[in-house]
């Protein structure tokens, strides 16, 4: 961690001078500079928001924790300016093994296609990507970010919520428009806004152990079942950067934590996987896991997001990821709502979205977590009959559950446009954007998902062809494929991944999900598609 | 599609037959072990979810007729 820093410290702020009668007054107050927290500021001040971070710690958390960091949080880092950062420094990865036994059963790939800028995923310790994100928080003077700032006290008003803050120097008040909490599985604001977080709560116990080590396995995600080196339960192995392994145990549910994580207890389990001794422990640590979300991520004027708002098990990479995507989701529709672009019903689709999402990463990694540690004989025996199955028939390799690793939802929401048209493929309204190689007329590589970005990451069209599609509406930007001057699709693949015809067209929203599609878009249906995906109707 | 429960065999009793067969000799947990895979190997070959639904409730009501028999017998 010796290029990084981690540690930082308290300053006082001139709002803490104030009388609580006269307290500062702000638009927008993000609780919890995590991977959510600090993303969340840096596309709010991107979209020019003054942002209040708040952390109640002064450094940033030990150990890898998160460590896979998906193609869509890689392609939301890049509008954030961050992402060949992560990049350069993170393990680029998308095949996965799993074996039963001694044996392998299957693999796969991630994404078994050219034409991307991202990769399927990055493993990268946590403690990396919230340095990096700090220091482009640092860059941008309209984030203040303030460390052991604890929030003590919440207090919804009409048009703000007072929020008392705790620091060394005593406490202060400050009043918010809104207040989006990113503060973690075990929220206070959660508690303060007397939220219910229920779920299902998993009796098993992981084992987590970050090894040092000179290792030759291939950077790709193993996964055992009942592996010789640990038998009767799971295992996975993880590379990330600095010679580093994760290795995830899975423990019998009665085993003693605390006796489980000595780390001379470890060692014999971790060497008898490896086959030899020569290794150190970085970082050991053991956890249980629930399955929960919030009722509403919202709540007056407080907003919910990230661990937060829902928890779910690690088998997929969708916690840290998910988050991501919250922030993504809910930065445009405050950015919108605090201009007076959009009203603030707008917000509300910020809960559809992402709680249908929720819904999804909690069915899914329930289902992984419940293939690991089969709950009853049953479930044991059903178990034990895919694995074998999965020897020689393709149907039982599929069946085999050994985390089914995250990607984008497809939103159900109001702010999408119904398709009217005819489509083979491409992406419908409410599903992320694919992106696609492209050159400039001067030959210049480009990505779309670079060409989004340069438009500046508002409603954007993504027109197909000459001149047939309408030009788009004010204060919406254009990518234009094909015809006389637009990008060039000389692999077709733009094309091929849109379903592209001359005239098709895209509305693509500020956080790169399709609004609308048309195969002959008119100015006017164009214009409705908009103001239904800003909320306007 | 709706699940089929007319009687598809030309010959079930050869059907019942070879199921049966299937688990002569074997003890409880190998049986149980023979049926785990065997309805894993038929739902994929149905490969239709409604199918698979329908299939498991109407398996199910004998869940349900069996433990109203019980209660009735316990009264």
């Amino acid at each position: 961690m010796a290029q990084t820093q981690t540690q930082f410290g308290y300053r006082r702020h001139p709002d803490q001078d104030r009388a609580g009668t006269n307290a500062a007054d702000h638009p927008v107050v993000v609780v919890g500079a995590g991977p959510v927290g600090l993303s969340l500021a840096i596309d709010l001040a991107q979209r020019g928001q003054s942002v209040v971070l708040l952390d109640d710690a002064d450094r940033i958390g030990e150990g890898s924790r998160a460590i896979c960091f998906s193609k869509r949080s890689l392609e939301f880092w890049d509008r954030l300016g961050i992402g060949q950062r992560m990049v350069d420094k993170g393990v680029v990865w998308s095949v996965g093994k799993i074996f039963h036994g001694a044996s392998q059963l299957y693999q796969f790939n991630l994404l078994p296609e050219e034409g991307h800028k991202r990769p399927a995923f990055i493993n990268l310790q946590q403690f990396y990507a919230e340095a990096y994100l700090v220091d482009r928080v640092e860059q941008l003077p309209d984030i203040d970010l303030r460390w052991c700032n604890k929030v003590g006290a919440l207090e919804q008003r009409n048009d703000h919520v007072a929020l008392t803050i705790a620091t060394p120097d005593g406490p202060y008040k400050i009043h918010a428009n809104f207040v989006v909490a990113c503060d973690g599985a075990r929220s206070s604001l959660r508690q303060m806004a007397g939220a219910e977080f229920a779920g299902q709560a998993f009796e098993d116990q992981f084992l987590i152990a970050d090894v040092k080590m000179t290792a030759e396995f291939p950077t790709e995600r193993w996964f055992w079942f009942d592996p010789p080196f640990h038998a009767g339960r799971s295992a996975l192995l993880h590379k990330q950067p600095d010679g580093i392994w994760r290795i995830d145990l899975q423990l019998n549910p009665d085993a003693d934590p605390a006796v489980e994580k000595l780390p001379e207890n470890v060692r014999p389990r971790i060497a008898r996987m490896l086959g030899h001794d020569k290794f150190d422990f970085e970082w050991i640590s053991l956890y249980k896991f629930q399955c929960r979300r919030m009722d509403k991520f919202i709540h007056g004027r407080v907003i919910f997001a990230g661990d937060a708002a829902h928890q779910v098990s690690p088998f997929g990479a969708r916690g840290a990821n998910s988050g991501l995507e919250d922030a993504e989701n809910i930065a445009w529709k405050l950015d919108r709502v605090l201009r007076g672009c959009s009203p603030e019903s707008l917000l509300e689709s910020y809960h559809t979205e992402r709680s249908a999402a929720a819904d999804e990463n909690i069915r899914e990694s329930t289902r992984s977590t419940d293939f690991m540690a089969p709950v009853s004989r049953q479930e044991a025996r059903l178990r034990k009959a895919v694995l074998s199955l999965a020897k020689e028939t393709e149907f039982g390799k599929r069946m085999v559950n050994g985390g089914r690793l995250s990607v984008p939802s497809v939103y159900e929401t109001p702010l999408s446009t119904a398709d009217r048209d005819a489509w083979r493929g491409g992406p419908r309204p409410g599903a992320s954007m694919p992106d696609a190689p492209m050159t400039e007329r001067n030959g210049k590589a480009m990505f779309l998902t670079e060409a989004f970005i340069k438009q500046g990451s508002g409603f954007t069209m993504l027109a197909f062809g000459n001149g047939a599609a309408a030009e788009a509406p004010d204060r919406v930007g254009t990518i234009r494929v094909g015809g006389d001057d637009g990008f060039v699709d000389a692999a077709g693949l733009a094309g091929q991944r849109y379903d592209a015809e001359p005239g098709t067209a895209y509305l693509l929203r500020p956080d790169g999900y399709v609004a609308a599609r048309f195969r002959h878009p008119t100015r006017t249906a164009l214009d409705a598609a908009l103001a239904r995906a800003a909320g306007i109707n | 599609m709706a699940l089929s429960t007319s009687s598809n065999f030309a010959k079930p009793d050869d059907a019942f037959r070879a199921i049966v067969e299937a688990h002569r000799g074997l003890s409880e947990a190998q049986s149980a072990d023979l049926d785990a895979a065997l309805v894993l190997v038929l739902a994929n070959h149905i490969g239709d979810l409604d199918v698979l639904r329908e299939a498991i409730e109407l398996a199910k009501r004998r869940m349900l007729d069996a433990s109203l028999q019980q209660q009735q017998q316990q009264q």
